[in-house]
């Protein structure tokens, strides 16, 4: 992904020079904030180089600015803005525009905030359907529905990039702590940070020979496997006819220890990771790579929302007409 | 004199919450207002995906409770497809949990709620955050840090990840611990342990004693409980029936699948969080002297509706407990204790597990075949009882979701402990940062996760006041 990077300005505060460090957090299941936290050790190392001058998780919000004006939030100024969660309110909006208006380098971290991740999925389904939906399950009683003083939401989910334009976006469901840390180390020694374009099956471990051993079949068993055995001794999901996200998914998601995480626990690729490279129609590339090895993707159950699991901004997903 | 007081964000819990107070023409409390204020609606778009898939769509829901949501999911999904899944695979499935339990009580009790214990309530606000508890206790801190660390290891070694983890599979769980693993394990599992004995006698030592007066007093409501026993009446996370107490101690049992007999969501336009409530205990009403239907969940509640606990250290602190606080224990403030006994009990569990020769098992998934059904299923999460109900088509996709997660239950009770509190320290129209910071002390202990009911992670005791007139103009505005 292209970005300019210059050096982070720094300033000085309490004898030392350090960047400033704005985080917002929109819809999210909080799995990117927790991840931050799982960078464990080496975290107490980067800490002490950040000032954080908004950051819930660490100190005061400022949100309604010095004299706490009522019609308008204020979003801190700052060296480095980090948002987490796609843009579902109009609050969320709102927050993202002027975030990056006062920070100068603007970090979107987690695949909600890149893609829209799951909440995306919402995509399909209008929003009055969905409040609809929501508030007319069996155990709900019938009343006035939300919301009424709290911010509405916006007609669908947006990645943050379909509102303002980031500098550096982190994917992952949740990212790999190792990103996170590699990304800022990097950001702070003013170096640019991007995966590579590389897909699942670069760093994936098991055996692959090009041919399918059976047709495709949901994921309703475990595939073959030695317990105890190397993964390299496990035949390929998709070979094995577990539809597996891997060729279309770039990878990253095993950190520095490179397996993907869910394979190294018996379970296929979902596309956590988002596309290999910007723009990429994982759909399409996976249609390819599975007929390649003779399997037929007309199979697959619930095709475009299993595709486009993580990433249902940007158009990937959408309402279809009834049928 | 009327004036609207707006608290927002409530920080130190999981998710963005505000708070409305409104003060009357005397300056006293007219009325509170705890609202949620984003929706992310997983009962719509959880419509049409195949059931296997919910264990891995469902821990969106939450990344704090991730573990909790998938094996909701995963017994969800075994009732759809009519699996019983392999003793083993049931004990895989707990082992997940009971490590994940403890790795979030850690979380809380040292990073979100501590510093008002460890600190102290009235503390400089720089101070009153998990760095202050680093500068004043650092070896405390670095010992939480460091088990924190391996307990998330020892997560994702067993179900693949430790956010959004993979392994309990409707069937089972697919992935078997080899005999290293197993070893690492049993070494955390020992850390744990003493981490978890650590702070429950430093607590009871330093912490508890110290704040009797405020457990006495703050937020203190009365209302019913729920929780899941086994079939002795003890406390169970995984399985059970649930048990749903009323105020009076008196208490009725229930099949998880049999919940919407029991419990109605009642819906307030300002706030995008439902109130479940149950209908045998009243109408809906959040008046916090005259509460109707309102029954509560947690660490207070599964300790208050359990007749024991199996592990023998978690049992003593349940007795020391019990002797002190009685049955039902009411006071909001001792969430934070039974989160410990329940710390305790998790440590001792893993351990157990960890010895059994069962969990070596490699048989420890039945493969399932789709069909039309419903299935309930039921956890019982850090944050409450957990209910998950699919309905497929003959092919297996979802056509109905319904959910009620842990911190929706406590949803009425939290906007009448706000209230409580409220109207206990704010006289005339007196009052300062200390007293909306103790306002905020009576959600805390909820531990509310309100991405589970929607959203995310703040931190700090980050507090704006607006003070406006009756016209809705600004007075005046503090900011801590």
């Amino acid at each position: 992904m292209p970005y300019a990077l210059t050096r982070l300005t720094t300033r000085r505060m309490w004898g030392k020079t350090m960047p400033t460090v704005s985080i917002e957090n929109f819809a999210v299941c909080t799995g990117c904030e927790v991840a931050v936290l799982d960078i464990g050790e080496a975290l107490l190392g980067l800490l002490p180089k950040l000032d954080f001058v908004h950051a819930q998780v660490l100190m005061d919000n400022k949100w309604w600015g010095p004299k706490g004006d009522k019609d308008k939030l204020e979003v801190a100024s700052a060296d480095v803005g980090i948002i987490t969660g796609g843009v579902r309110t109009e609050e969320d909006k709102h927050i993202a525009l002027d975030m990056r208006k006062n920070v100068k380098t603007l970090i979107t971290l987690g695949m909600c905030a890149v893609h829209g991740g799951i909440p995306a999925l919402g995509n399909m389904s209008t929003r009055e359907a969905m409040i609809g939906t929501v508030y007319s399950t069996h155990t709900t009683e019938k009343g006035q529905n939300p919301p009424q003083g709290i911010p509405g939401l916006l007609d669908r989910v947006y990645a943050v990039d379909e509102i303002v334009k980031p500098d550096v976006q982190i994917p992952g469901c949740p990212p790999n702590p190792d990103n996170i840390a590699d990304a800022v180390v990097a950001l702070l020694s003013g170096k640019p940070w991007s995966l590579t374009e590389k897909s699942v099956c670069d760093d994936c471990p098991t055996k692959r020979e090009k041919k399918a051993q059976v047709a495709l079949k949901r994921p309703l068993q475990n595939p073959d496997f030695k317990p105890g055995a190397p993964l390299a001794e496990m035949r390929c999901f998709n070979e094995q006819g577990i539809l597996c996200n891997g060729p279309a998914t770039k990878t990253g998601c095993g950190g520095h220890e490179k397996t993907p995480r869910c394979v190294a626990a018996f379970m296929p690729c979902r596309g956590c990771m988002g596309p290999i490279r910007a723009g990429a129609k994982p759909m399409v590339d996976m249609m390819g790579a599975l007929s390649s090895i003779g399997l037929d993707a007309k199979q697959i159950e619930d095709r475009m929302a299993h595709f486009n699991r993580y990433i249902g901004s940007h158009q990937n997903l959408r309402v279809l007409p009834k049928k | 004199m009327q004036k609207t007081i707006v608290i927002q964000p409530v920080t130190r819990i999981e998710g963005h919450a505000k708070v409305t107070i409104q003060l009357n023409d005397k300056g006293d409390v007219e009325d509170t207002k705890m609202s949620i204020t984003t929706l992310r609606g997983f009962e719509e778009f959880c419509k049409g995906r195949p059931a296997e898939e919910m264990p891995r769509i469902t821990t969106s829901i939450c990344g704090v409770c991730p573990v909790s949501h998938h094996l909701a999911a995963a017994k969800a999904a075994d009732a759809v497809f009519g699996v019983e899944i392999p003793p083993a695979g049931k004990k895989l499935r707990e082992l997940l949990n009971a490590f994940a339990y403890t790795e979030e009580h850690m979380l809380h009790f040292f990073f979100l709620a501590a510093p008002d214990f460890l600190i102290g309530p009235g503390a400089p606000v720089k101070d009153r955050n998990i760095f202050g508890v680093i500068r004043a206790m650092p070896e405390v801190a670095t010992k939480v840090a460091v088990t924190r660390t391996k307990a998330n290891k020892a997560i994702e070694m067993i179900g693949g990840r430790a956010i959004h983890p993979v392994a309990a599979t409707p069937g089972g769980f697919s992935k078997p611990l080899s005999a290293a693993e197993i070893e690492t394990l049993k070494k955390t599992g020992k850390d744990i342990l003493d981490l978890a004995q650590f702070t429950m006698k430093y607590a009871k030592e330093n912490v508890f004693p110290k704040y009797m007066d405020a457990i006495k007093t703050l937020g203190v409501i009365k209302t019913g409980f729920m929780g899941t026993v086994d079939k002795d009446g003890a406390m169970d996370l995984y399985d059970g029936k649930i048990r749903l107490m009323k105020a009076d101690g008196t208490h009725k049992d229930f099949p998880a699948a049999d919940y919407d007999k029991h419990i109605k969501e009642h819906v307030e336009p300002w706030s995008y969080m439902k109130f479940p409530y149950n209908p045998e205990m009243g109408a809906f009403s959040l008046e916090p002297n005259a509460p109707g239907g309102m029954y509560r969940t947690n660490t207070l509640a599964r300790v208050n509706v359990a007749e024991k606990i199996r592990t023998p250290l978690a049992q003593a602190e349940l007795v020391e407990f019990r002797k002190a606080f009685g049955r039902p224990a009411q006071q909001t403030l001792l969430y934070h204790y039974a989160r410990l006994i329940e710390m305790l009990y998790n440590a001792e569990y893993l351990n157990q597990l960890l010895d059994d020769p069962e969990i070596r098992s490699t048989d420890i998934r039945k493969p399932v075949t789709p069909r039309a059904a419903r299935g309930v299923g039921s956890v019982e999460a850090p944050r409450g009882t957990l209910l998950h109900d699919y309905e497929t088509d003959e092919k297996g996709l979802i056509k109905y979701v319904n959910l009620i997660v842990g911190t929706t239950h406590n949803n009425g009770p939290m906007n009448m402990s706000v209230k409580q509190a409220a109207r206990s320290l704010i006289k005339g129209g007196v009052y300062d940062e200390s007293i909306l910071n103790m306002i905020e002390m009576t959600i805390r202990p909820y531990d509310p996760c309100l991405s589970c009911a929607t959203h995310n992670l703040d931190g700090s005791l980050a507090v704006q006041v607006d003070i406006r007139g009756a016209k809705g103009e600004l007075l005046d505005s503090y900011r801590n």
